[in-house]
């Protein structure tokens, strides 16, 4: 029968045991200290399975207050934390620390491409600029009708994919093309753009393919598919890219 | 903005960086090339003169690399242009990927002694 002091050890040992120890190596960045970024290390008791959010809001609460950046829903759908996790664009929330190889220091920087105004929280006005030029919202022409739009299966499944975005810009701060030229339109509006051409509703289409018809609209797009690999929501964006580019070209969508 | 770490992109990226940095250095030698044929134009004998400079390992062996990357440049846009025309394109962009390094391995296997048999008689004999 298990005294008291050992049913405490064994909580105390069940509880520490499964804890590793890591180091997050984070880009900090403090326009009111110094002018340039630099990296510093953090060590952290943390559960394998846990998230880099996680890790992030332990640092901020027990060790830097002072380490900004965005959450908000920390749960994949807001589309608040898409920051540079050991190279590679993903969200702190989806990614956890186990599939980091946690052994190696985690590294943490804020997304490329868009400038960044304090630790990891960049300035996405630029982003949301282009969100907005591919008029992102349904249009149609005639009476309303009373009625909801009806729309068949098939059509509905015509833009399915493209539905998915967060506006997260790990896809658009993926890019190399928009890293070297942020008046390139970038994925993510491509990506919202081909939802709404692709809607057998929407009768704007034609608008739309004629903005990203523009010198830094779809056809900057180099094909590097950094962007597919970046989305967390595992759209193909690439691929609508590359059917806005051909829908260019046929007039056919 | 400072520079941070290198972004980890995966196939797609570094087979743009490849064909990116083959199209700089074919350009260069299509410079080059216009140069010395042009001066045909100077005198029959000037273009013989600077070509048998040409004849030399090194040479011998950039004209490999230049196998090379004209190789890859060309298969490699190949595939760009059926990742943008054929409509499954993108989704089987990895696959068109080893698809060439695979041509582009047996190619240049192939090119090894055609194109270097000059260097390989002089360094090693008859």
């Amino acid at each position: 029968m298990a005294t008291p002091t050992t049913l405490d050890k064994l909580e105390a040992d069940s509880t520490t045991s499964h804890l590793i120890t890591v180091t997050f190596r984070v880009r900090r960045f403090n326009p009111e200290v110094a002018a340039e970024a630099s990296w510093q290390d953090f060590q952290l008791e943390i559960d394998p399975k846990e998230r880099v959010l996680d890790g992030l809001h332990k640092i901020k609460w027990d060790q830097d207050g002072s380490l900004t950046f965005r959450r908000s829903c920390a749960h994949g759908i807001c589309g608040s934390d898409a920051m540079r996790i050991n190279g590679k664009n993903r969200l702190a929330c989806k990614t956890l620390i186990k599939d980091l190889n946690p052994s190696k220091p985690i590294t943490v920087e804020p997304i490329k491409g868009l400038t960044v105004l304090k630790d990891l929280v960049v300035d996405m006005d630029p982003f949301f600029q282009a969100y907005r030029d591919v008029m992102p919202f349904l249009i149609t022409k005639g009476n309303e009708p009373t009625r909801e739009r009806l729309q068949t299966a098939e059509d509905r499944e015509r833009f399915d994919d493209t539905t998915k975005c967060i506006l997260c810009a790990a896809c658009t701060s993926s890019c190399p093309v928009f890293w070297n030229d942020g008046q390139y339109f970038g994925p993510a509006a491509i990506v919202n753009a081909h939802r709404f051409i692709f809607d057998s509703r929407d009768e704007a289409g034609e608008q739309r393919l004629e903005i990203l018809n523009d010198k830094d609209g779809v056809w900057r797009c180099r094909t590097t598919f950094n962007c597919t690999d970046a989305c967390p929501r595992g759209i193909e964006v690439t691929k609508a890219i590359q059917e806005v580019k051909r829908a260019l070209i046929t007039r056919r969508y | 903005m400072p520079a941070g770490t290198l972004y980890r992109g995966r196939e797609g990226m570094w087979s743009w960086v490849a064909h990116r940095v083959t199209g700089v250095l074919i350009f260069f030698f299509l410079f080059v090339h216009v140069l010395d044929t042009a001066l045909v134009r100077v005198s029959p004998e000037a273009y013989d003169d600077v070509v048998a400079t040409y004849k030399t390992p090194v040479v011998n062996v950039m004209e490999y690399g230049l196998v090379a990357a004209i190789l890859f440049h060309a298969l490699n846009g190949l595939r760009v242009v059926a990742v943008d025309f054929w409509s499954k394109g993108a989704r089987y962009q990895k696959q068109m990927l080893w698809t060439v390094v695979a041509i582009w391995v047996v190619l240049m296997a192939g090119a090894f002694y055609p194109v270097l048999q000059h260097t390989l008689r002089t360094l090693f004999g008859s």
